[in-house]
């Protein structure tokens, strides 16, 4: 059951920093009860340090960080008990077996090792592992190793449950396989916080999304809310048959920004309609066929973009 | 978190990682070079050609033997960890670095105790030593700790290498033999030798050794053992400070 107003993480005015280097700067966000938060943010931005702060692994120099209302700081076994952590560079043990490794997660939850056995048998069996259960995770491939690092992390049955990068570098199935059984815990109650560069992911999945840039949050809201603040990002994707010179489209004023992906144009414009009759007269004029037209509305990927790319320009 | 739920999450915590370093460390190449094959070797090289009195060494070999073996796993561990990425998960767990270094410490010390055991029943059979279990079983829990804590303390620089690490530790380890009234009896060391054996933790087990099989001591038992004990104490809080501060360098 998801409360909207029971904030399961609450992190209050955090702050690290490594030598001069500010990594995380004065954060301050809110996590509910049962939604699937994403954490955006370019290489280098914080990411890692913020999750590593909120898991109990990193001491943040100033700030304060809740999780189920237990002060981290002053207790972080009590709040590890409460979550799954799948590190960004964390891995299983290669030379343990697939449900060697669940169990070794489970008893330091203190879990009896016949629930264990039972628990360790069932995630193998979602995780479509159960065959290779008595395997070394030496032989397993990326995607089969990833997805017995999330059954160690969920044999506890966490109430939050932090991911850190958990799909890249992963095949297609994997990647499906990891959001399905992560929206399946969401919906028996789960408060999952997601860190990614993926921002298809990120729309996908997350409920809400805070941006973070250069250690500090530069948004947090609802994705469908964050592009409506970017409404003048919207975007024409044009291919016509022939490669054309960008600076023609420039011309008419009606573009602020043109992208050329692969045969095709994205030009972003605050007035799609003019810019559409612009490019039909466009194409007469210059005896072009077009090949695509779509008008686009802000992405996600869009306002991530923009929220990171003025903080750069403005630094 | 109530008191009793604390202990009972340190407790397990140790246990369960020393059965994963049991589990994982045991078999690797490094545990098995550096703790079986080099007090073997440093055996061979001492005694081969020389007409030593075994009856007489014996003890001194014992300890060199606990020394290589109890401080062989702990310099393997945290890098190894590093180096695989199994250590940013291991600390994930709802455990401390101090059940960490104790899981550590207490995996090789089994390791230690055993290979101990398997070569004092063969040194058993072969002499006919009238021992003193109590001082030699005390001997070697203590010892193993000690050397254990040891071993731990030296994996704690921040390298992703095992093989770093397990250079760094024969630098270190190689001289506390050499400084350690193992090859030449404390009685007949003159010197700065004299001086820097009592620098060396393997002598006060030497000395404990020598008067469990041999009832001859140089030092008072209760200096070997104290001094046993304040080198533990000393191995264990520098393992804390060090893992502490170097704990997310190399992942």
């Amino acid at each position: 059951m998801k409360k909207e107003n029971n904030k399961v993480i609450k992190v209050s005015e955090l702050t690290k920093r490594f030598g001069n280097i500010i990594a995380v700067n004065h954060v301050t966000f809110s996590v509910n009860e049962g939604e699937i938060f994403g954490f955006l943010g370019p290489n280098g931005a914080g990411k890692t340090t913020t999750i590593r702060m909120l898991t109990g692994l990193l001491t943040p120099d100033s700030g304060d960080i809740s999780i189920e209302g237990i002060n981290i700081k002053r207790n972080p076994i009590k709040a590890k008990t409460k979550m799954g952590v799948i590190p960004e560079t964390g891995n299983i043990y290669v030379d343990l077996t697939a449900k060697q490794n669940i169990i070794l997660a489970g008893r330091f939850y203190g879990i009896f090792m016949r629930e264990l056995n039972k628990r360790a048998d069932r995630l193998l069996e979602q995780f479509g592992l159960y065959e290779r259960k008595d395997n070394l995770v030496r032989t397993f491939s990326k995607g089969m190793k990833q997805r017995i690092n999330i059954a160690s992390a969920i044999v506890h049955d966490p109430d939050i449950l932090f991911l850190d990068e958990p799909t890249p570098g992963l095949d297609v199935q994997s990647q499906r396989l990891i959001r399905n059984i992560i929206t399946q815990m969401n919906q028996r109650g789960t408060t999952i916080f997601l860190t990614t560069h993926n921002i298809e992911e990120a729309n996908l999945l997350c409920e809400r999304v805070g941006i973070i840039n250069k250690g500090e949050i530069v948004a947090v809201d609802r994705p469908e809310k964050l592009r409506r603040t970017f409404e003048a990002t919207q975007s024409v994707e044009i291919s016509f048959n022939k490669s054309i010179n960008g600076d023609l489209i420039e011309k008419s004023n009606l573009v602020n920004r043109t992208e050329k992906l692969g045969d095709k144009w994205k030009l972003y414009t605050d007035n799609p309609d003019k810019l559409v009759k612009y490019l039909v007269k466009f194409a007469q004029d210059q005896d072009l066929i077009i090949v695509s037209m779509e008008i686009c509305r802000a992405s996600l990927e869009d306002v991530f973009v923009r929220f990171t790319e003025s903080k750069i320009h403005a630094n | 978190m109530q008191i009793r739920e604390m202990n009972a999450h340190f407790f397990r915590g140790v246990i369960v990682t020393t059965e994963k370093n049991i589990r994982i460390y045991y078999t690797k190449a490094p545990v098995m070079i550096f703790g079986l094959l080099f007090p073997l070797f440093m055996f061979l090289s001492f005694y081969l050609g020389r007409e030593l009195d075994l009856y007489l060494f014996f003890p001194g070999l014992l300890a060199m033997s606990l020394f290589f073996t109890a401080s062989s796993v702990g310099p393997l561990i945290t890098p190894w960890e590093k180096q695989a990425g199994t250590y940013e998960r291991l600390l994930s767990f709802p455990v401390s670095i101090n059940t960490i270094i104790l899981g550590d410490i207490l995996a090789g010390m089994v390791f230690g105790i055993i290979i101990n055991m398997i070569v004092l029943i063969v040194g058993l059979i072969i002499f006919n030593y009238s021992i003193n279990i109590f001082f030699l079983l005390f001997g070697v829990l203590l010892a193993s700790f000690c050397f254990s804590s040891l071993g731990v303390l030296l994996a704690s620089p921040s390298v992703r290498s095992p093989s770093h690490i397990m250079m760094f530790s024969s630098l270190i380890r190689f001289p506390l033999i050499f400084i350690s009234g193992i090859f030449v009896p404390l009685e007949n060391l003159q010197g700065t030798g004299r001086v820097l054996v009592y620098f060396s933790p393997i002598t006060y087990l030497v000395d404990i050794f020598n008067l469990s099989f041999r009832g001859k001591s140089h030092i008072p038992l209760i200096i070997d053992f104290t001094m046993l004990f304040v080198f533990s104490v000393i191995f264990v809080s520098l393992s804390n400070i060090f893992h502490k501060r170097n704990l997310m360098k190399g992942l």
